[in-house]
């Protein structure tokens, strides 16, 4: 019960407040923009140079009105967001009338839900090691050297990674394909050509985002474990005859992992919004791509549904990683 | 603090060249004034041609001279990083300070908000905030905005050394001779987080030209003002890449690298030189 208390409500409180700060943040600052979306909607159509008649705009305003949500006050309007949200329902999508948003969504979601458990997986584990061993052995020439390298890589953002990739492995050298997810044409069977195809298209989106994602992790955690050194029980380790190998492994790695499950909540966030921009410059048919498809077409409701589904999804994302530390730290396990 | 600066580029190689490399920067972006063009018009050299002596870094297909709409997108870039740093270090700092300091149920409430702002995918809402007010965003607004937003995870560092700050024996003595929280915060804390507070704003400078390089490359900010993003955006955009014109796509692209590996390593040899530990390991290595 006091495991409860003491951990897991905060982190269930945490959620909420993640969840609801979020929502309202989406609800209400488009409301405080200078700009109307209606009127701006309105113009778009104008733009288009069709002959609308003046009713037929009153009606269309009423219309984009009601979809928008922007009847009633400011009360009824937040009530309404939160019951739409609840069921699910962001509307239908304004390029492609009447495709309700959720069904776009759920086409790009896996693409980028496996892109991104793989490469997050794959970087913070091997960000990990090879930053625990740099930093036992922080005197090697080889740990200076990964040193060097991650921390060229590391303050550079994902987008200008992912443009220098593509320019190196795809217009420098042609190994890779420009972009997309699949070959042009390609249909969807169970095949292994299938499995390597994709694979072949998610190479480089994935390369980018494990070279920057570990080398965050490989920094961190080379600090992490320098200070580690210096604790009473490396020392004892080492004077008790315990080899290198083994007290990096056994002992370091893992006292310093904690903070670093820690880490990998709180910068969910981060990983997800460059995993965005990564699919963006190769084409790669995820969630990022019909983020920015809806960005250059101005679809509103696609926009907020997307937005609203990774605020979710990456709140549920850190409550999962919160609730299974436990697993790791045994001093919350046994409090 | 200029003595502090001595020693640091002294002693830390990375200091040193961060140091530098902002150096040639803010030159460059000084140099923008001397422009002979205005970035905003167009067709005023031939174009697509190579880097020449008349056209240090060649002109782009629209007929700009590549060199000085950097110098103007290095200007432009700094003062949008230097408006969002500000807001947010105001915001950064009042919230680190108070729950630090003051803890109990303040504490607490004021850091689940401030951590639920930390997980956020702030680029989504961005976008989203972006795209309702795409041609009210000018330099200005920009900064505003990522200031409002990127503020959350440096309000918790500051907030972690005011702690260990707090249970000191300074500040019992302070306040035991009677000084009020505020003088106590602002006479005997701030200069302890100065340094702290740089590192962060080094960290959060680089976060700002980097979700504006990314919003710019989206198309959402106002892209006929010359920025590190509009340049990435306009050369990507022409297809500079498939056109083979080189130069005006790797410009921007250098200048960004160089950029965040020098911000980003002030930032590191800041933050080490404030921990006594890092400081004295380094001195144990460089001595062999």
């Amino acid at each position: 019960m006091l495991f409860f208390k003491s951990y897991l409500l905060p982190r269930i409180i945490q959620y909420l407040v993640v969840i609801f700060i979020g929502t309202t943040v989406v609800f209400v600052v488009p409301r405080f923009m200078p700009t109307d979306p209606v009127q701006k909607t309105l113009e778009l159509v104008a733009l288009q140079g069709t002959y609308i008649d003046p009713e037929a705009v009153e009606k269309l305003k009423e219309t984009l009105k009601e979809l928008y949500g922007l009847k009633g006050t400011l009360f009824e309007q937040y009530l309404a967001f939160w019951k739409r949200l609840f069921r699910g329902d962001f509307g239908p999508s304004f390029a492609q009338f009447p495709t309700p948003v959720m069904d776009l969504i759920k086409i790009s979601l896996p693409w980028t839900t496996v892109l991104l458990l793989l490469t997050t997986l794959l970087s913070w584990i091997i960000g990990n090691i090879l930053g625990g061993l740099a930093g036992y052995f922080s005197h090697q020439r080889w740990a200076r050297i990964l040193e060097g390298i991650a921390m060229v890589i590391r303050p550079v953002p994902y987008y200008i990674v992912a443009l220098g990739l593509l320019i190196i492995f795809a217009f420098a050298f042609p190994i890779f394909p420009v972009g997309g997810g699949l070959s042009v044409g390609r249909e969807m069977h169970l095949t292994f050509d299938l499995f390597i195809d994709i694979a072949k298209h998610a190479f480089l989106p994935a390369l980018s985002l494990v070279l920057v994602g570990s080398s965050v992790w490989f920094m961190t955690m080379r600090l992490l474990i320098s200070n580690i050194l210096r604790e009473d029980y490396v020392l004892y380790a080492q004077v008790g005859g315990i080899s290198d190998r083994e007290i990096v492994f056994q002992y370091a790695i893992r006292n310093a992992l904690l903070p670093q499950i820690t880490g990998l909540a709180l910068s969910l966030g981060q990983i997800f919004s460059g995993a965005l921009i990564t699919e963006q410059v190769f084409a790669y048919p995820g969630l990022g791509t019909l983020l920015y498809n809806s960005v250059s077409r101005g679809d509103y409701n696609l926009l907020m549904g997307i937005t609203l589904l990774s605020i979710i999804g990456i709140a549920t994302g850190v409550l999962i990683i919160d609730l299974i530390y436990p697993l790791f730290d045994p001093r919350i396990r046994y409090r | 603090m200029f003595s502090t600066i001595r020693d640091l580029i002294k002693y830390d190689r990375r200091f040193t060249f961060g140091f530098s490399v902002i150096l040639i920067m803010i030159f460059l972006a000084i140099l923008s004034f001397f422009s002979p063009y205005d970035p905003k018009v167009w067709n005023v050299v031939p174009r697509d041609t190579p880097p020449s002596i008349k056209h240090l870094l060649g002109t782009t297909s629209m007929g700009q001279d590549v060199f000085w709409l950097a110098t103007f997108a290095i200007r432009n870039s700094f003062e949008l990083s230097i408006i969002a740093v500000l807001i947010s270090r105001v915001i950064a700092i009042f919230l680190g300070l108070i729950t630090g300091y003051k803890g109990g149920s303040l504490d607490r409430t004021l850091m689940t908000i401030n951590d639920s702002f930390v997980i956020l995918p702030l680029l989504p809402i961005l976008i989203l905030i972006a795209s309702v007010i795409k041609g009210a965003l000018n330099i200005t607004n920009l900064g505003i905005l990522l200031g409002i937003f990127g503020w959350a995870w440096d309000a918790r560092v500051i907030r972690s050394q005011i702690l260990s700050l707090r249970e000191r024996e300074f500040t019992y003595t302070a306040k035991l001779s009677g000084m009020k929280t505020l003088s106590i915060i602002v006479k005997e804390y701030l200069p302890f987080i100065t340094p702290l507070i740089m590192a962060t704003a080094m960290n959060n400078m680089l976060w700002v030209i980097g979700m504006e390089v990314t919003l710019a490359i989206l198309g959402l900010s106002s892209l006929e003002i010359p920025t590190l993003g509009t340049m990435i955006h306009w050369a990507v955009n022409s297809q500079s890449l498939l056109l083979g014109i080189w130069w005006w796509i790797l410009t921007p692209v250098f200048i960004c690298i160089l950029l965040f590996i020098s911000l980003y390593m002030l930032s590191v040899s800041i933050s080490e030189f404030l921990d006594p530990r890092t400081r004295l390991q380094r001195i144990e290595v460089m001595k062999g």
